[in-house]
């Protein structure tokens, strides 16, 4: 039984994997949507140099750091790894993708390499990981977050809202005190990358439960995809209902975001509720998206792609969702998590920024960004003039 | 010769270019365009926010004909792309001094 485990689990890793690194094109596929055709071979190549280098800042640094050892009795080692390299691109890209089409491309890949190699490592040691906070009073190992609404979302998201403050709005966002609307440019695009990343959280949360190789863990691993995606319907429909009551018309990439928002919201517990639980967590997460969407942009924190409002705000409710609805997990257990863990994140991450600004700019220059991304930082226009002319 | 360009709404095209192929047009040039005139905008909601869009496709045709056919080509034009709603479009009529077929090197009306 021991090698039919072994074996079973790591196919189990290695398939789970597999789906959530389609969450790659996914999100690229979302970003490139959402931005103007000006900007989108800048977007795309961020989102590609993002999975390159984190992940391999993560291979040879951050890896180790967060778990201590490669060592690994109950699967191969090597899938063990891939599971968790899985994660760590995407965690970056939450921060690339909310400040899409005013960055400049190389400053952004020194903060992956730090995010990467040291940021996202450490809150993954101080809760998955080898707990080096062990026995301190900021030890957080008692909360519950199954595949990281805290570690990888609320993560990503802090250092976002930092980059956020640090790198302004796109040019002529924010006009004589009135929020000027930057349209999609493919809704398409969106919508394909958003459903593509719903998929890829069955390997998301799925995976994250670790094993699947005896009846309860395979009835577990069932339940957890089943719950995330419940709560991935609840968020789109109550989005849904929410924009169509407000604006008597249905935005698709509000209902997108909503999904997205439920989604992330199930993300810290699908293991642990029954199967109507997940309904309600993935209503208020679309909820709280909708409501959110508009509220920073009257902050004046634009955010192309509504990554706040999905990541931060659903990263938040998805952890405290945990201790207010699971039995044996303490709501001060969770609050404290989302506490330390934001603090760090965005402090440090906050630091950081700034540091790297002043030696190399992040926000691209008003003329820059005019013209579009795409000329000053790719030379690759994505949609490029006279494309039938030979 | 002169040259006829005119706006129209863009579900129209079929029935002006047939139209105009009935009256023995051989050729035109065709492209989408934005405009308004006395048929506003209207508003659209992104993400929470209204943006008023005030330009609404249409299409444009161009077509060289010969000055004893204006009159009418844009009788054709206007039955063909009259709905009789606000947007119908316009015709705007210009003079043409000199047309060259490629191909041959016909000039004025031989070319058209």
């Amino acid at each position: 039984m021991g090698d039919f485990s072994y074996i079973v689990d790591t196919l189990f890793l290695l398939f789970a994997m597999t789906l959530i690194i389609f969450m790659v094109p996914g999100f690229a596929m979302l970003e490139a949507g959402i931005v103007r055709t000006k900007n989108v071979s800048a977007v795309l190549t961020v989102n590609t140099m993002i999975y390159a280098v984190a992940s391999m800042a993560f291979l040879l640094v951050g890896y180790q750091l967060a778990f201590g050892t490669w060592e690994n009795d109950s699967v191969s080692k090597w899938a063990a790894f891939l599971f968790q390299m899985a994660f760590v691109g995407k965690t970056v890209n939450i921060m690339s993708g909310g400040v899409s089409e005013r960055t400049r491309i190389i400053p952004l890949m020194i903060f992956t390499v730090l995010m990467a190699a040291l940021i996202y490592p450490l809150v993954v040691n101080w809760t998955w990981g080898a707990n080096m906070l062990e026995g301190t009073f900021l030890d957080i190992s008692a909360m519950h977050d199954l595949a990281g609404s805290t570690v990888i979302h609320s993560t990503g998201a802090w250092a976002l809202l930092a980059a956020i403050m640090i790198i302004g709005p796109r040019k002529g966002r924010y006009v004589d005190g009135k929020v000027r609307v930057i349209p999609a440019s493919n809704i398409p695009l969106v919508t394909l990358g958003a459903m593509i990343l719903w998929i890829g959280w069955f390997g998301f949360n799925g995976g994250s439960v670790g094993s699947i190789s005896s009846k309860e863990s395979a009835d577990l691993v069932a339940l957890t995809i089943m719950n995330t995606n419940t709560a991935g319907l609840a968020g789109a429909i109550i989005a849904a209902i929410i924009v169509y009551i407000q604006y008597k018309k249905f935005d698709i990439t509000m209902i997108l975001n909503g999904a997205l928002g439920g989604l992330v919201a199930i993300t810290a517990g699908a293991d642990l509720f029954d199967i109507y639980t997940p309904i309600l967590i993935g209503l208020i997460g679309g909820a709280l998206v909708v409501f959110a969407v508009p509220l920073f942009d009257r902050l004046r924190l634009d955010d192309p792609v509504g990554a706040l409002s999905v990541h931060l705000v659903n990263g938040i409710w998805g952890t405290i969702a945990v201790g207010i609805f699971a039995k044996d997990v303490s709501l001060a257990a969770q609050l404290k998590g989302v506490v330390v863990v934001g603090l760090f994140a965005f402090v440090v991450s906050y630091l950081l920024l700034f540091v790297i600004d002043k030696i190399v700019r992040f926000r691209a220059s008003d003329d820059e960004q005019l013209e579009g991304i795409d000329v000053s930082e790719c030379g690759v226009e994505a949609y490029p003039e006279f494309k039938r002319a030979f | 010769m002169k040259k006829i360009e005119a706006i129209i709404k863009p579900f129209k095209i079929e029935e002006v270019k047939d139209a105009l192929a009935d009256a023995g047009i051989a050729g035109m040039t065709v492209s989408e365009v934005k405009g308004y005139g006395r048929q506003a905008g209207h508003t659209e909601l992104y993400r929470g926010a209204e943006y008023v869009v005030d330009f609404i496709p249409k299409i444009k045709i161009e077509v060289v004909v010969k000055a004893d056919d204006v009159e009418s080509i844009i009788e054709k034009i206007t039955e063909a792309a009259r709905t009789g709603k606000i947007g119908d479009g316009k015709i705007f009529v210009t003079d043409v001094e000199r047309v060259i077929r490629i191909r041959t090197g016909e000039e004025d009306e031989e070319a058209i």
